[in-house]
């Protein structure tokens, strides 16, 4: 069996912002009972004993666990490699450098758009300056910088302003990611997918500014797998690389995997080794024997393993079924419908967009 | 997908060191020496390893031959050549002008 490389632990649901395409669960309410910080410490202790050597600490808002300095400082001793993923709304110099005492060792920050006023639309809250001056000031620290920004109809055609600003805070990397529609994207998935047009602009400009900054930032671009050929290799490969321990100490091979009817096993009742190498839901898609045709019989089972389960199961019911976006899907037609609803719809269609909610109050 | 081309080639007057973002550690779970960095691991066999303790920031790439050739019969400067081009463009080692 494959051991883990990477532990993402969404340490609270809770988060100031409201993005309509957040991939935390519709049911935030019900996932309000938290780990400790002791019960972290053991999950992160299990987990490097597992082979994880990368720790992505995200929520929600990190943040706003005011023991997130704690759980950094542990990881670091056992050590793994740790990456903050954060909204920065909370990111003062005094946590800074808390968090850089700790020995955390990377920091990746979202930006929802180029500029203050569709930047703060999206997030449904005041924040594109706060995230700016916290972008400097983890260059200040001497941190690397990543910054995040999830793509959509609403801010597709900016791809290239994105970049400036990157460049002008001095990023070290940018991840441009298609939104991908589980949860509250797919709730908002009229009003936020792109048009094929606005996809193939938006590839260009990118493309071009990998090319253009190599050396100096890197250019990460996530296709939107809507409007490819093949679905995306989701986490590579369910249960081979990646874990998932959401805030109440549920583990899952991915963080949408909540979403599917499986049993489900936390770290309250079980070490994180029986749930990798035993548990219902990590067995349940390894390796190929669960397929359906045609991925059961096509050559690149082992490159996309079919695909994504979450987006399969979302979309037909069946999360053994391939995964609709691919062109050899017996149930591409879905998502062939909704790219040409995108093409022919015109104007932003922000009015139907739906913000993550209830709030869950810090 | 990281970039392959570095911006400029690797002159002779370059030293390396590991990049100030990436870590080299033992991974004892897997029994390798591995490359930590924020989106990645790199698992390094033994000349690996050995190359990149010599990345620490005094040494051109003759002079990291050299290190090798103290250690190891046969090292490749080609080969060694190749190795720091692409731990450059991956951004796991910086070239610092000499």
């Amino acid at each position: 069996m494959d051991r883990p490389w990477g532990l993402l632990a969404e340490l609270t649901y809770r988060c100031p912002l409201h993005c309509p395409y957040c991939s935390n669960p519709l049911e935030l309410a019900a996932h309000r009972d938290e780990l400790t910080t002791g019960e972290w410490l053991r999950v992160l202790t299990e987990a490097r004993e597992l082979g994880v050597l990368q720790l992505h600490v995200s929520g929600g808002e990190p943040l706003l666990r005011r023991d997130l300095a704690e759980i950094v400082r542990c990881a670091a001793g056992l050590g793994l490699y740790t990456n903050l993923i954060t909204s920065a709304l909370g990111l003062t110099p005094r946590r800074a450098e808390e968090l850089r005492d700790a020995g955390l060792d990377h920091v990746q920050i979202s930006v929802q758009a180029d500029e203050p006023v569709l930047s703060d639309r999206l997030a449904g809250t005041p924040s594109f300056e706060r995230k700016l001056s916290a972008a400097r000031l983890v260059k200040r620290l001497g941190w690397p910088l990543t910054l995040n920004v999830v793509l959509h109809r609403q801010n597709l055609d900016r791809v290239d302003r994105i970049l400036e600003l990157a460049e002008g805070v001095g990023a070290d990397r940018i991840e441009l990611a298609n939104t991908q529609y589980y949860g509250w994207a797919l709730r908002n998935r009229a009003g936020l997918l792109p048009s094929r047009p606005q996809v193939e602009r938006a590839e260009a400009v990118a493309r071009a500014a990998r090319d253009r900054l190599a050396g100096r930032m890197e250019v990460v671009y996530v296709l939107p797998d809507y409007y490819g050929r093949y679905p995306k290799p989701c986490m590579g490969g369910w249960g081979r690389r990646q874990l998932t321990v959401v805030p109440d100490g549920v583990v899952l091979p991915c963080p949408t995997a909540h979403t599917l009817p499986l049993p489900r096993a936390g770290v309250r009742e079980h070490s994180l080794a029986w749930i990798w190498e035993q548990s219902p839901l990590f067995e349940a898609f390894r390796g190929t024997d669960w397929m359906q045709d045609p991925c059961r019989g096509c050559p690149r089972r082992e490159i996309d393993f079919g695909g994504c389960r979450c987006q399969a199961f979302a979309l037909t019911g069946d999360a053994a079924r391939t995964d609709p976006a691919c062109h050899l899907a017996p149930d591409h037609e879905i998502v062939a419908a909704a790219v040409r609803a995108a093409d022919e719809a015109s104007g932003p269609r922000d009015t139907l967009l739906i913000p993550r909610r209830p709030r869950l109050r810090p | 997908m990281p970039s392959t081309t570095p911006t400029q080639p690797i002159s002779g007057t370059d030293r390396f060191r590991i990049a100030a973002h990436v870590r080299l550690t033992y991974d004892p779970a897997r029994e390798r020496h591995v490359l930590l960095s924020p989106e990645a691991v790199a698992v390094l066999n033994g000349t690996g390893v050995a190359v990149l303790r010599l990345c620490d920031g005094t040494r051109t790439v003759a002079e990291i031959v050299a290190g090798l050739r103290s250690r190891y019969d046969q090292v490749d400067d080609a080969e060694v050549q190749r190795f720091l081009d692409h731990l450059v463009a991956r951004r796991y080692v910086e070239a610092a002008r000499g």
